[in-house]
């Protein structure tokens, strides 16, 4: 079991880890921030799309990986906050203000499912979420007065503070400011009580309640936080697209999404990075080497999921850490040569735990 | 009397398709009430059951009953394997790691049914495809939705017998009731943990083998899946004549939503259903409340 040793109770608080771990964040923004003078138009483009799942993998480890609720209805979140956000462009509302408010609405639904859903064991939230899902999935194809239907939905680009902006480098950049905004908040909730409560809960339920904390009310914000956030990655979403469909927010995209948090690293803001950066790799890596499969494996139809699940399998099976896991054991090891030791990485025996009486 | 008739009609076609859902809703609720574990890739498995029975009885042209046993076997030693392979190394991990474990599982399975039959939608001639029943003043039924409803009553009442009168089954129970206690009287409680999911893999096939004259098989006929759920919910999670009920409950009101309401609305009637349940009674029909005493 490696655990940071910490001495004192303002190092606990810090937001980052050590001096040097802040020149670091410093010179991968500053790094970030000059790739589009560098780089061409599709790389950019899809380091754009790369940082608004990064924004929607932060908010759903908000909720998954620090507060131990899973819900497989956020590609709905994404979709509410798209079309929430597209439809009050083409309303005219500026875009400071809209994306923002897409946010709330999203956060607004997703409290309005937390609540009656939250009562229950964790289980039911993860079904529920799953047919909400569902229910948004159909309602954005059937209300085609408001969504266009399947004839989609085109997004207006732009306007901030007078400024035009458009194409990859511009959604580039608006997605890296939130992004930066979102983990910046995220880290800060994480320190506040709120947080502190969320992982309590997280650790145990029976121990959270009995530490004054009330269980329903903090699940709902959390849940309502994670779908906010979701939401804000929404509204980038449409730019990223462009043209909305009401078919691309399904379930898939739904399980892409907590698979980024498990493949990511469960409870650790790395992990969601880490799980974003995997998830927009992958296939592209797949793409590369489509043609080189021996047996026409490449042309399956369902090669991206089964692979995307194979993957998940795996990797809850033998590293539940995730790559954040392995990334803090391979540092770990460098730290410690030659004096390395198995056992430090071991994970602990655990035995089966009952939800069912509580 | 025309449109009683009519009605009759549907409520026997909604029951039908919800023996379906509560036969895999069985499956949900038989290994949540032993392992607290939610396999999301029950109606996966449930298409693998009907792949195995078109492989048996459509391709190597077996007899139907000879076929149908056959691959419900096959599926049955197919959810022991996954049990004593898969599942049973993540005990003591959280809940929601067994939901996005199974969840994965779900998408390999769908890939490797792609791979191994094809990605058309298959079929093959069962004793009730096409045939009808008439009863007295012009009721019309079809024998495939009565013999779903009929398979689903005998393959009840043997589980009923099978898990009240046998050893095993009693054993079972013990089992999923409290799992140390169950140990220390001697019984094997990981053998039987993946027994139990062999059984509900082999009521999956059940299932799959009655579906087929109604619905032919595809890769993706596994989405039944999400639709069981709401009839475990509505039945309360971990009640086995619950599940049942549910099943109807759901495949009823499905039926009857697709006739009266507007399009659209019959997809998601069971995920409005599942949701109302949870908003309004929250422990199902026939949930019970379970309180610790501290």
């Amino acid at each position: 079991m490696i655990a940071p040793f910490k001495t004192s109770y303002l190092q606990d608080m810090a937001l980052t880890k050590t001096p040097l771990a802040k020149a670091s964040y410093a010179g991968l923004l500053i790094a970030l921030a000059a790739i589009p003078l560098v780089t061409g138009e599709f790389y950019v483009g899809e380091l754009g799309g790369l940082f608004i799942f990064a924004i929607a993998g932060v908010g759903l480890m908000l909720l998954t990986g620090y507060t131990g609720l899973v819900s497989l209805g956020h590609a709905a979140f994404l979709g509410i906050g798209a079309y929430a956000h597209a439809i009050m462009l083409a309303q005219g509302v500026p875009f400071l203000v809209s994306l923002p408010l897409a946010g709330l609405i999203t956060a607004a639904f997703g409290i309005a499912i937390g609540v009656p859903t939250l009562r229950m064991s964790g289980l039911y939230l993860a079904i529920s979420t799953l047919a909400f899902g569902s229910i948004i999935g159909t309602v954005l194809q059937k209300w085609d007065k408001l969504t266009g239907g399947f004839d989609g939905f085109p997004v207006r680009p732009p306007t901030i503070l007078g400024m035009k902006v458009q194409g990859a480098i511009g959604t580039y950049y608006t997605s890296l400011i939130v992004l930066v905004l979102v983990i910046w908040v995220a880290l800060n909730i994480l320190r506040a009580p709120l947080g502190r409560a969320m992982v309590a809960i997280r650790d145990s339920e029976i121990s959270a309640q009995s530490m004054g904390i009330n269980l329903a009310v903090t699940k709902s914000i959390a849940f309502g936080i994670s779908a906010g956030i979701t939401g804000l990655a929404g509204g980038l979403y449409a730019h990223y697209v462009r043209h909305l469909a009401p078919d691309s927010f399904d379930i898939l995209l739904s399980i892409q999404l907590v698979t980024i948090v498990f493949i990511g690293g469960l409870g650790s803001m790395h992990g969601a990075i880490f799980g974003a950066v995997f998830m927009r790799l992958l296939p592209q890596a797949i793409a590369m080497v489509r043609d080189d499969l021996p047996f026409g494996l490449g042309r399956t139809p369902g090669l991206e999921p089964s692979l995307f699940g194979l993957i998940l399998v795996l990797v809850i099976m033998f590293e539940p850490g995730g790559i954040n896991g392995r990334w803090v054991k391979l540092k770990h090891w460098c730290k410690a040569f030659p004096l390395h030791r198995r056992a430090a990485s071991r994970r602990q025996k655990s035995y089966a735990k009952s939800e069912r009486l509580r | 009397m025309e449109s009683l008739v009519g009605l009759l009609q549907l409520v026997i076609n909604g029951a039908a398709t919800g023996c379906i859902y509560g036969l895999i809703a069985l499956g949900f609720v038989l290994i949540y009430k032993a392992t607290e574990m939610v396999n999301f890739a029950q109606g996966e498995i449930m298409m693998l059951g009907g792949f195995a029975a078109y492989t048996f009885v459509g391709k190597f042209g077996m007899n139907y009953w000879v076929g149908s046993g056959l691959a419900i076997l096959a599926t049955a030693a197919f959810g022991y394997l996954l049990d004593a392979v898969v599942l049973r190394r993540v005990i003591g991990q959280p809940q929601f790691a067994v939901v996005m474990l199974t969840l994965g599982l779900a998408f390999i399975f769908r890939a490797g049914a792609g791979i191994a039959w094809g990605y058309d939608s298959v079929a093959f001639v069962t004793p009730f495809t096409n045939s009808i029943v008439k009863f007295g003043s012009g009721v019309v039924l079809g024998a495939d939705n009565l013999s779903i409803i009929f398979g689903t009553l005998v393959l009840c009442g043997v589980l009923y017998l099978f898990f009240s009168r046998t050893r095993l089954g009693i054993a079972m129970q013990a089992s999923s009731q409290n799992q140390l206690a169950a140990y220390y009287m001697g019984i094997p409680v990981r053998r039987v943990f993946s027994l139990i999911w062999a059984i509900s893999a082999g009521v999956a096939a059940v299932a799959a083998i009655l579906l087929v004259p109604v619905q032919m098989v595809d890769v993706n006929s596994g989405i039944v899946g999400f639709k069981a759920f709401a009839a475990a919910v509505l039945g309360g999670f971990g009640s086995i004549p619950g599940a049942l009920v549910g099943g109807v409950v759901v495949g009823v009101v499905e039926q009857l939503a697709g006739f009266y309401l507007p399009t659209g609305f019959q997809e998601v009637t069971s995920n409005i259903v599942l949701l109302a349940v949870l908003i309004l009674r929250p422990q199902g029909l026939f949930g019970q409340v379970i309180r610790k005493r501290v």
